[in-house]
């Protein structure tokens, strides 16, 4: 879930579009010249798989599998999620131009935090230890997201406490999928094309 | 998948040079996204309102575009009014709804139907192409812009792609639901989409190579500045500035505001003293 326009405080959303400028900027220093046909259809994977729709009990939830993102990714989830967040601004207005800085930031960041934390235990682990990381990178790139989302709106405000209480309730059964298909997902890419996640 | 679905059409907001585009939007939304009354996202609403008139948008995809737009609002509706502080309006059990919070869920409503129109009125139809072409121009990162272009080229194509194994995994009988199994496929269905886009990508580069790409698309029709351009420009960025100047008086607020905060900043230094 993104948080549409109109929402936040200017302050909010100035530092959200300082931060994601600082973390676009670094993944733009790490992006070659010859990886941007590679991050950018790997951008639109990810796009087409955030169309998706898993049965989560009763009802059904997208994917966001931005700690897969950052997996495969690193510092270049910053440019990667900003280029999907810009587009759906401009042609779904999910999320939106305002808002873009922020909603970046609380994608992004858990990117990059699930990438030092787990990168190299995906990489050099053998399979019990692949499957865990998998599984905690899926589950904290979505916590975070759902935490940083509250944290921007707590920063706006105290009247959103009892949203954010929902907020975070509802990210904890999306948690537990994202873990179980990024996890699956790792492994998989790591049996059949071991150079995807750098092994 | 069409996914420019406003971009087709004939009218004079459609012939408008992206670049001036881009520097009315962005401005202009963070001016709607600063508003704090009723008034003043009232207006701006029926400011954009008459654009989408102008524009002759077909009114039944817009009206869809902002049903899903607004169900996030929606949420905010249910929760807002019950704990913002302030003079209670009404109640539902131990629950209070304040006024100040029902008058702050209307105004962000406005403000964020207000944001959207604009964005479909005035991005929405121009070609993503021409957007990107106009980012260049605005000197945004060329990696950046070259990176949105492709990411945009190979939707539709990771799409089918997608469509394709969903097809053959349907074929087997497969039916989603909340079980291992299920999540399992998926998984495996996105890791396959993965390395599909993997070694798409190695052949799109290679092929680029083979056609001498120096990092940057040649193109022949070049943007030409109007006087049309000029004028709708300044009139939008007048109109939703004066919008704030009338409405809410943030500009008289500002002064008094670093004003009220220097006389404190005097008086604490000077009781240190």
């Amino acid at each position: 879930m993104h948080i549409s326009e109109g929402v936040l405080s200017p302050a909010v959303l100035i530092a959200g579009a300082l931060l994601t400028a600082g973390g676009v900027a670094i993944g733009l220093k790490k992006m070659d010249y010859n990886k941007i046909p590679g991050v950018a259809v790997l951008s639109s994977t990810f796009f087409v798989a955030s169309l998706i729709h898993i049965p989560v009990g009763p009802v059904s939830s997208h994917l966001i599998l931005n700690g897969l993102v950052g997996i495969l990714l690193g510092w270049m989830a910053f440019p990667s999620i900003l280029v999907a967040l810009f587009l759906q601004a401009l042609l779904f207005q999910f999320g939106g131009l305002t808002t873009l800085g922020v909603n970046t930031l609380i994608m992004s960041a858990p990117a990059v935090i699930a990438f030092y934390l787990f990168s190299y235990l995906i990489k050099r682990g053998n399979n019990i230890i692949t499957i865990v990381a998998g599984f905690l990178s899926g589950a904290v790139g979505v916590g975070l997201a759902g935490l940083f989302m509250g944290l921007s709106l707590l920063g706006t405000g105290e009247e959103f406490v009892n949203i954010v209480k929902l907020v975070i309730a509802a990210h904890i059964p999306v948690m537990l999928i994202e873990g179980l298909i990024t996890a699956f997902c790792v492994v998989f890419l790591k049996r059949v094309k071991p150079e995807i996640v750098g092994a | 998948m069409h996914l420019e679905e406003f971009a087709e059409g004939n009218s004079f907001i459609h012939k408008l040079d992206p670049r001036v585009k881009f520097l009315t939007v962005i401005p202009s939304v963070f001016a709607i996204a600063a508003m704090k009354t009723i008034a003043a996202p009232i207006a701006a609403l029926i400011v954009c309102l008459i654009l989408v008139i102008l524009s002759r948008l077909d009114l039944k995809k817009l009206i869809i575009r902002l049903i899903t737009v607004n169900v996030f609002i929606f949420f905010l509706w249910i929760f807002l009014p019950f704990s913002y502080p302030g003079e209670a309006f009404f109640q539902i059990g131990n629950l209070i709804a304040t006024k100040e919070g029902l008058l702050h869920v209307l105004s962000i409503t406005l403000k964020s139907n207000a944001i959207v129109l604009l964005t479909i009125v005035i991005l929405g139809t121009s070609e993503v192409f021409s957007l990107s072409h106009a980012l260049i121009h605005l000197k945004l990162p060329r990696k950046l812009v070259l990176l949105f272009f492709f990411f945009y080229r190979y939707i539709t194509v990771m799409h089918d792609e997608y469509v394709k194994m969903k097809k053959a995994i349907l074929i087997r009988c497969f039916k989603p639901k909340s079980n291992l199994h299920t999540y399992k496929t998926y998984a495996y269905l996105i890791g396959m989409l993965i390395i599909r886009s993997f070694e798409r990508s190695q052949r799109i580069y290679n092929a680029m190579l083979c056609r001498g790409f120096k990092n940057n698309f040649p193109i022949i029709s070049h943007f030409e500045l109007k006087k049309i351009d000029i004028a709708f420009g300044i009139a939008m960025i007048i109109i939703f500035f004066s919008l704030i100047a009338v409405f809410e008086n943030t500009f008289t607020q500002v002064p008094i505001w670093i004003y009220q905060k220097t006389l404190a900043l005097v008086g604490q230094a000077s009781r240190l003293s």
